[in-house]
């Protein structure tokens, strides 16, 4: 499979993840959607700078050549699967957690602590 | 540029996002369970990916700026470095997004059933 095929795959499989696997439905909630807008300022600057100076170097038989800010379109893919893969599971579990110990963390009815 | 390169890019990632759980006193670094648990499954698809792309020369690394350490599958040290930084930069910001807006996440335990 090409960069670019792998790309669209992995940005696939992290909806699938969100959505369905986990349902964690992130892709549906604003708070997602402004964090990964700040987090994509900084995406563009380390794929541009780790493909800009050529630390990392791309086949061009394998991306489409098409670049955002010196690096491959393809990376924008790779780095929203990343992101969005990481914040599902984080919620994950941290809804689990959540849901395993409410009598613990939570006052029962008038906030006085069973004896 | 030398060999410290790459890593050179990660630290200025650490330092760039380390502030929101210093100063502005988000909880990631400091959910070592949870943060391990959430990054295990997401390195582990990318490792395998990163192991792919290497084989099959899709891309590769100067080595004149990498520190020349490599992993099972060819992946430099940074590599893995890197599926580590970059996703507790996103788990940073959207803590910090959450303080700062106060927008839900999907993970609060308000009592009611989902």
């Amino acid at each position: 499979m090409t960069y670019t095929a792998l790309s669209l795959t992995a940005v696939g499989f992290a909806l699938v993840l969100d959505l369905v696997l986990l349902r964690t439905r992130l892709v549906r909630r604003r708070v997602f959607w402004v964090s990964y807008a700040i987090v994509l300022a900084g995406q563009l600057v380390t794929n541009g700078v780790l493909a800009g100076t050529r630390i990392v170097r791309y086949d061009a038989a394998t991306i489409t050549g098409l670049r955002v800010a010196w690096a491959p379109v393809e990376d924008l893919g790779f780095g929203f699967s990343l992101i969005l893969q990481t914040l599902a599971w984080w919620v994950f579990w941290g809804r689990r957690s959540a849901r395993r110990a409410p009598a613990d963390v939570r006052p029962a009815g008038d906030g006085q602590p069973s004896p | 540029m030398s060999h410290l390169a790459y890593l050179a890019v990660l630290a200025l990632v650490l330092v760039g996002s380390g502030w929101l759980e210093v100063l502005l006193g988000v909880r990631v670094w400091r959910r070592p369970r949870r943060l391990a648990l959430t990054l295990l499954p997401v390195v582990a698809v990318f490792y395998a990916w990163d192991v792919y792309a290497i084989a099959h020369g899709q891309w590769s690394f100067d080595p004149r700026r990498v520190l020349g350490v490599r992993l099972p599958g060819h992946v430099p040290v940074e590599e893995l470095a890197f599926f580590v930084v970059v996703p507790v930069a996103a788990l940073l910001t959207l803590e910090a997004v959450r303080k700062v807006r106060g927008w839900p996440v999907g993970d609060e335990d308000d009592g009611r059933p989902r």
